[in-house]
């Protein structure tokens, strides 16, 4: 069965983004599909690579990019949420006039179509926020 | 259809208005504070046991555990691990979040 993701939420202030990747993990480990992660709202922000939580911690937006390495995941960041809150890729903050990026790897920037198609493609849309 | 409430029933109502909701034969999952609902004697308790009249309730046992309530648990309520909520989000047509 195919799934998209949707997460509304941060990392660390919530718990949305810990449950959609222990689901996400849990349905790939089943033999499912997810078929596309969509960050949305302040979700955005498990996608900046700067973040460094202590070592004993769970590194949220890390753990995100190796599942999506090894499972070859399309982890996707709404643009114009990502723009509020700083969140960038080369080509944005050379279009918005940024001295830096930092979206972390295995993330790409896209817009709300992209939600739109994943909840379409897949056959079922899960929503995590708070 | 899977429901999911991720927030305490005291200091939420979603878990309140999902109960109101919910079609004859539907699950509901308890996720995250949600799993809080699921408390035996607590001022909800009354209203949940009714509900498990017509829909089945399930509590994330992860969440259950984290929170030192898994002895605290309302008969009845069925604990599912994640690979259990992914089963419930594919046995279920829809999945709706009380978010």
């Amino acid at each position: 069965m195919k799934f998209t993701i949707q997460i509304n939420e941060g990392p660390y202030q919530h718990q949305a983004s810990d449950t959609a990747y222990q689901f996400t993990k849990a349905a790939l480990e089943k033999g499912h599909e997810i078929f596309r992660v969509f960050f949305y709202h302040d979700g955005v922000n498990n996608a900046t690579r700067l973040t460094s939580p202590p070592q004993d911690d769970r590194n949220v937006v890390n753990r995100w990019s190796a599942l999506a390495e090894k499972h070859n995941l399309d982890l996707v960041v709404c643009v114009a949420a990502a723009q509020r809150r700083g969140i960038a890729d080369a080509d944005e903050a050379k279009r918005n006039g940024k001295d830096a990026d930092n979206l972390a790897p295995g993330f790409r920037i896209s817009g709300l179509g992209q939600l739109i198609e994943g909840g379409i493609q897949a056959d079922r849309l899960v929503v995590f926020g708070d | 259809m899977l429901h999911t409430v991720n927030k305490s029933p005291f200091t939420n109502n979603s878990l309140d208005s999902c109960l109101d909701c919910v079609g004859n034969g539907a699950a509901v999952l308890l996720i995250e504070d949600g799993v809080y609902g699921a408390l035996k004697g607590s001022k909800v308790a009354d209203k949940v046991k009714a509900a498990m009249g017509k829909v089945t309730i399930y509590a994330l046992s992860a969440d259950v555990k984290a929170r030192g309530v898994a002895d605290k648990m309302i008969d009845g309520i069925k604990m599912v691990d994640y690979a259990g909520f992914v089963e419930l989000a594919a046995e279920n047509d829809k999945v709706h979040s009380w978010l």
